[in-house]
């Protein structure tokens, strides 16, 4: 457990749910990556401002890392995957969270928070091919 | 004065993920590799985050208005379904492979990595592809 990072994990867990509580309580909405980004695409019959605060909210992340950069070096990123890994992975990513409503953001920080049981189950769910594709991945293909 | 809110949730949420290793895959798979040298950091991700929402959505609970007493959005759908599941779990799949999930994909992407941009266009290809199969 030579990368085990508890107090670093857990204050940046902190932030996520102060960024989810300040999303809910000021502006309403759930701070579901996957929904946000999914809504983007949406053209057709939104209303009004239906662009606005999804944009403002994915352009922080956007920047986030430049932010960091003023105080401190960015941690690497490594990113093992070959391209055409990234592609399936991708289109699985894309096309899962909106077949199953959400991703780690929607259903596990904030689905989990408000005890939902969709939320509940589609964690267990993605947790568990995530378990199961990585063994495979790692330990026998 | 909503806008800037919004903003600062979204490089809160940003730095969030970057702090707790959640934007470098490489940890990701160290964590779902329950067989390998197990990693156990990003429980911790979300035992932080639902500390602190938890009681957010307590308040939610008690007064669905915001700060602004406008209306809360939350989820309408409260039943299981098939497509929750088979979503979800080739949602986990996905991750798995790359070791990529929305959110530190878009931090990535930002923060220039060119992986993370053909993830992330994939990724959109893969939410067009269902809203033209399930939505039409």
């Amino acid at each position: 457990m030579e990368n085990f990072t508890p107090i670093s994990s857990l204050t940046g867990g902190l932030l996520i749910g102060l960024s989810a509580s300040i999303l809910i309580l000021f502006i309403g909405r759930i701070a579901g990556i996957s929904g946000i980004i999914a809504s983007l695409l949406q053209f057709k019959n939104t209303p009004k401002g239906h662009h606005t605060w999804r944009l403002l909210f994915i352009a922080g992340l956007l920047i986030s890392s430049q932010v960091y950069e003023m105080f401190a070096p960015l941690p690497a990123s490594e990113i093992a995957a070959s391209t055409s890994t990234l592609i399936i992975a991708g289109l699985l990513v894309g096309f899962g969270t909106q077949m199953g409503s959400g991703c780690t953001s929607g259903h596990g920080v904030c689905g989990l928070s408000r005890l939902s049981f969709r939320s509940l189950t589609a964690t267990l769910c993605f947790m568990f091919t995530g378990f199961v594709v990585c063994y495979l991945m790692l330990h026998v293909v | 004065m909503k806008n800037i809110i919004t903003f600062g949730a979204g490089l809160i949420f940003g730095l969030g993920l970057i702090i707790s290793g959640m934007t470098n895959p490489s940890k990701v798979i160290g964590f779902l590799d329950l067989a390998g040298k197990w990693d156990p950091s990003l429980a911790f991700v979300m035992l932080g985050a639902i500390a602190v929402a938890f009681f957010a959505f307590r308040r939610v609970e008690a007064k669905t208005l915001t700060v602004f007493d406008e209306p809360i959005h939350l989820p309408a759908k409260t039943h299981l379904s098939k497509e929750l599941v088979i979503g979800s779990m080739l949602f986990g799949a996905g991750w798995a492979l790359a070791g990529f999930c929305p959110g530190p994909a878009i931090v990535a992407l930002g923060a220039g990595y060119q992986k993370a941009f053909i993830f992330v266009i994939a990724m959109l290809l893969g939410m067009a592809a269902h809203e033209y199969l399930y939505k039409k």
